[in-house]
């Protein structure tokens, strides 16, 4: 059975005097213990807001949320917000983007990472503190005791995003979202924190949603891939798969958008046009519709339903196999 | 004291609380490092921070060097009333001459910033303690918990705007006379009109805290809220609250002298403080000057010390001056 279910999950942004916005418009994907798995997008396809429904985060006047999203038998969507700040960092742990901004200025490292220890194991005092400094070693900092004192701006930013991920680490969750956890960091420091948390995962069996606009990112790592577009996936597949024959033209894109170390030189990077604002509702078509080249008369007419068993795509018109170039060594790519 | 309207004043506050909200991402402590140094760079800031040094020394330690005992009345022989009267002024045995009861007043002076002081102080932290409470919940319950967190805010600062719109002298006077006249009496009545700008303040503050990336990964980690309004929220909204503590304590003085000179200070005017001399003497401008012009002299240059060091502070923070 899968570990996390989504089913159909929507988000709905109401605003008095304005038309509801829907972030997210029935996505559905499934993780399984300990897999892998990557939602990829660009800005504004819903990639983070599906993560901060599922984690019970979007909270407030003016949000509503459809769908389910099913934990080891639980509804996460319906629990009340008590039983689920016990379910945070305790079985599901979220990873966010910028690590300056996720961790408190104020308060050094280690009462940060003890406060999680203390909230979720129940431990104080010096056994704390000794389980922080081998979490913050865990993850590959350095001289742990010391940083354990040290506030977040005397750390570097490779450095923060560890912290960070030792924290959501710390009571071994089955769950681990990650909310674009490089797109902060240099691009050395990058291929540390993806090769951290992939270790991490294999150690411990966790399971992880890795959210990213980069497929290079997935690439490495992600056993199976949604892609997003507006709101809805339009594209899952294996990784293998997905690298070798793409087959929703905006993957396609994507995949073209991805500068290449082999390109010739002062060839031109090849974008996707427009932007994601140029979408069309999905009621009235495909949402990328407008800046498809495939486009034919038919993408007008309703929101294209799956197709494909295995590799599924929503696409009427998809792009023929064998149509792009076979990705081989998808590892180069990162 | 202030001619701000309420809506000017809830104005400035929320600005002062943006700021500094503002500001925290560029990682804590730094932004009152760049704060601290802009300051000390600004001589403005220096010459307020020179004057309250003066001033805080002076109460603190000038009581025990006074030449005289500021209540011995043994000189009254020396003062004069026959038609116009004579009160004798500056000699080099009593540098600012005798006050109306023969008594030296120099020693009177010095003796007098120590209540000065102690009045600002204490109004100061009352205001702050009281205010950063009221604050602090109203900023927590709107900025954490919800529907009825925001019904419970809302319920407070309706209160703290009712403080707020009443002109602060006005509501002084009123509370004083409530209370009786007496020292404590000023100090409260001090302290209370300054707890709605405390209160105000601390929630704007609090409020832009709470929508900061790090209280999102907290409760993404499952820490309870009360624990991140506490030690999360709480030590990145105390900035502001203390810039304008500073400008409180000068406005503090300044209507404690005024609240004083009311007669609704101490009534034992034995004890001497700078709002009671100012207004005895009143009755003998034509026999001694000076005894009006060196207690008003003395609240203004200490209420201009910690206006120039407050403003300097405010500047500090403040994105826009920044040169």
């Amino acid at each position: 059975m899968a570990l996390l279910e989504v089913s159909d999950l929507s988000v709905l942004f109401g605003r008095r005097g304005q038309r509801e916005v829907r972030a997210v418009d029935g996505v559905s994907f499934t993780v399984d213990a300990g897999e892998v798995i990557g939602l990829v997008g660009e800005s504004g396809c819903g990639k983070s807001v599906t993560s901060l429904a599922i984690m019970g985060l979007l909270r407030g006047p003016g949000v509503k949320i459809g769908g389910g999203a099913n934990f080891d038998g639980t509804e996460l969507l319906r629990m009340d917000e008590r039983a689920m700040r016990d379910i945070r960092g305790r079985d599901i742990a979220m990873v966010f983007q910028d690590p300056l901004s996720s961790l408190n200025p104020v308060v050094p490292i280690g009462v940060q990472v003890v406060e999680v220890l203390a909230r979720h194991r129940g431990m104080g005092g010096d056994e704390a503190r000794k389980e922080a400094a081998s979490l913050l070693d865990r993850v590959g900092i350095p001289d742990p005791n010391r940083r354990l004192k040290e506030y977040p701006h005397q750390l570097s930013g490779g450095m923060r995003q560890r912290a960070l991920i030792a924290m959501a680490v710390a009571c071994q969750p089955r769950l681990l979202i990650a909310d674009e956890p490089t797109t902060a960091l240099d691009v050395t420091i990058q291929a540390q924190i993806l090769e951290l948390l992939k270790d991490l995962v294999r150690e411990s069996g966790t399971a992880l949603i890795m959210i990213t606009h980069d497929l290079g990112v997935v690439a490495g790592m992600c056993e199976t891939i949604n892609v997003l577009y507006a709101g809805k996936v339009v594209e899952t597949a294996l990784r293998k798969e997905l690298f070798a024959r793409p087959r929703h033209p905006y993957t396609v894109g994507l995949l073209a958008s991805i500068p290449r170390l082999d390109a010739v030189r002062g060839e031109k990077l090849t974008p996707i046009r427009g932007s994601v604002r140029d979408l069309l509702p999905w009621a009235e078509g495909c949402a990328f519709a407008p800046r498809c080249d495939r486009r034919v008369e038919a993408c007008l007419a309703g929101t294209p339903g799956f197709t494909g068993g295995g590799h599924e795509y929503r696409c009427l018109n998809p792009v023929p196999l064998g149509a792009v170039p076979v990705q081989e060594t998808l590892e180069e790519v990162v | 004291m202030s001619i701000l309207t309420p809506g000017k004043k809830i104005e400035k506050l929320d600005r002062l609380a943006e700021l500094a909200a503002a500001h925290s991402d560029e990682g804590g402590e730094s932004l009152w490092r760049e704060a601290f140094k802009r300051v000390r760079r600004n001589p403005t800031a220096i010459a307020g921070a020179v004057v309250l040094a003066l001033f805080v020394l002076v109460a603190l330690i000038g009581p025990f060097f006074v030449p005289y005992s500021p209540t011995d009345t043994s000189a009254n022989g020396v003062v004069v009333f026959s038609g116009r009267g004579i009160i004798p002024g500056p000699s080099a045995d009593h540098w600012l001459g005798y006050d109306q009861q023969g008594r030296d007043e120099f020693s009177r002076i010095v003796v007098g910033a120590r209540q000065t002081l102690l009045v600002g102080v204490v109004a100061t932290l009352l205001g702050l303690v009281v205010g950063s409470l009221i604050g602090a919940t109203a900023g927590a319950a709107y900025g954490l918990a919800g529907r009825w967190g925001r019904r419970l805010d809302n319920v407070l600062m309706r209160f703290v705007d009712m403080l707020l719109a009443m002109p602060s002298l006005l509501l002084a006077v009123s509370i004083a006379a409530l209370l009786g006249a007496s020292l404590t009496t000023v100090m409260i009545a001090v302290g209370v009109i300054s707890v709605p700008i405390f209160a105000r303040l601390l929630r704007g503050s609090m409020i832009a805290q709470a929508s900061n990336d790090y209280v999102l990964a907290a409760t993404a980690l499952g820490i309870r809220r009360t624990r991140i309004a506490l030690s999360h929220v709480l030590p990145n909204s105390l900035g502001p609250v203390m810039v304008q503590a500073t400008l409180t304590l000068a406005t503090a003085i300044i209507e404690a002298a005024a609240l004083s000179f009311l007669g609704l200070g101490n009534p034992n005017s034995e004890t001497p403080e700078w709002g009671v001399m100012l207004a005895q003497a009143q009755t003998y401008l034509d026999a001694n000057i000076g005894l009006a012009i060196y207690p008003a002299l003395g609240i203004i240059i200490t209420a201009l010390g910690f206006t120039l060091l407050g403003e300097a502070m405010r500047e500090a923070l403040d994105p826009k001056l920044r040169t």
